[in-house]
């Protein structure tokens, strides 16, 4: 199933709350959720009790490395160079990600600070799944996409008047990519599968695009 | 160096009522969001035994089980500081995103192989070393959920540990999808009333 109809949208809570929702209704439910107090409160309810299936679980121990991988890795980051300021970031990360990422919980993404106050991004859908985050003329496509064939990437554009200007290379799982240009209204930004190198021009058809 | 560079046995999450000397959870989770590296240790040693435990069951598979954990607190440690305590205690929201990004795992590695991953259950590995508090919670959550109606209990159990999406429930157990949600509904009701009660 692709779509719901509103009349079906509030009974999804208790399936959004064990992460059982098919990705599109997750999207789908993720948006309703913006606009639903009521639904939030009953969400937060319900991933509470789904929380204590967690306390069942049995099994063997983690590797004594994984914590210090987990730190270095923390530690390795700049978590102050991929700053988005999200409105909507009132659940969980996983939420706000999804929020902006349809089919994925793009877990894993730097977006979500509480600075730049004055600036509300707006976050646009792209066709094709993913979503487009704008704040002045920067963009940054958001997206869980598949591994590409070996030897490809995908690369985004920028297209202006027809002309599409190569705007970064990415590869696959959940993506956060800042864009290289600048977009303004009008706009359209698309992804196209090329080569690893990356292209001049597009040369396959178009993946996800969002007018912007 | 911060204040959370001491020592803590690992364990579940703490209550602040229990231990006025420790830091809350809510407060683990502040420094964190705040950049405090030694804060995220605090925050592994009281929840990464329990976040591994809960994605290798989901996933079956060390490695496997061991990424998604890590993306996990490296989720928690980029978006701690938009935490807001008012939403969910400190446990459900790491539990929630550990599970999620596990469950995104299962689903991205049946595609590729084509084929549902195993979902049997792992026979306990019973630690001896195990912390007490863990383990009594294990065994409420085991008792109620022996509790549960068959019916309600599978479609948490699928959904939940096995990742399946309510539609693939749906095929799976012959029934409309409107039956699928009302039992993952009931049970979770009936679950929340179980837990209470003990």
């Amino acid at each position: 199933m692709t779509r719901m109809a509103q009349s079906d949208i509030h009974d999804q809570a208790a399936a959004y709350a064990l992460d059982a929702l098919d990705p599109e209704d997750r999207w789908t439910y993720e948006r309703h959720l913006d606009t639903c107090d009521r639904c939030r409160e009953e969400v937060a309810g319900l991933r509470e009790i789904a929380g204590e299936l967690a306390y069942e679980a049995d099994g063997p121990e983690p590797s004594p490395e994984l914590r210090e991988r987990i730190l270095d890795a923390a530690k390795a980051e700049p978590r102050t160079a991929t700053v988005v300021t999200m409105r909507r970031r009132w659940l969980f990360p996983a939420t706000a990600a999804a929020a902006v990422a349809a089919a994925c919980a793009a877990v894993g993404l730097g977006l979500w600070a509480n600075s730049l106050r004055d600036t509300q991004p707006r976050v646009v859908a792209m066709d094709g799944g993913g979503s487009l985050i704008v704040e002045g003329d920067q963009a940054t496509l958001v997206a869980c996409v598949d591994d590409p064939p070996a030897g490809k990437a995908y690369e985004a554009w920028v297209i202006e008047d027809d002309r599409p200007r190569p705007a970064g290379l990415f590869s696959g799982g959940c993506r956060h990519v800042p864009l290289d240009e600048p977009v303004e209204p009008g706009n359209t930004v698309a992804v196209t599968l090329e080569a690893a190198e990356g292209s001049d021009q597009p040369t396959s058809d178009i993946l996800m695009s969002a007018n912007v | 160096m911060s204040d959370y560079a001491v020592t803590l046995s690992p364990a579940v999450g703490r209550q602040e009522s229990e231990a006025a000397r420790e830091p809350s959870d809510e407060q683990v989770l502040e420094a964190v969001g705040r950049g405090d590296d030694d804060a995220l240790g605090v925050l592994y040693d009281r929840f990464g035994r329990l976040a591994f435990r809960l994605a290798f069951r989901i996933l079956r598979d060390r490695a496997l089980a061991e990424d998604a954990v890590q993306e996990a607190f490296l989720a928690i440690w980029r978006s701690a500081d938009a935490y807001k305590s008012e939403r969910a205690k400190p446990s459900t929201w790491i539990l929630t995103v550990v599970h999620r990004r596990a469950v995104d795992i299962v689903r991205r590695e049946q595609s590729r192989r084509g084929e549902p991953l195993e979902v049997a259950p792992e026979p306990s590995a019973g630690s001896a070393d195990e912390d007490a508090v863990l383990r009594d919670r294990r065994a409420a959550v085991q008792a109620a959920l022996t509790e549960l109606p068959g019916e309600q209990r599978q479609a948490l159990e699928l959904a939940y540990y096995g990742g399946l999406t309510q539609s693939e429930l749906a095929e799976r157990l012959g029934v409309p999808l409107g039956t699928v949600k009302s039992r993952m509904f009931a049970g979770l009701g009936r679950l929340r009333e179980l837990l209470a009660e003990t």
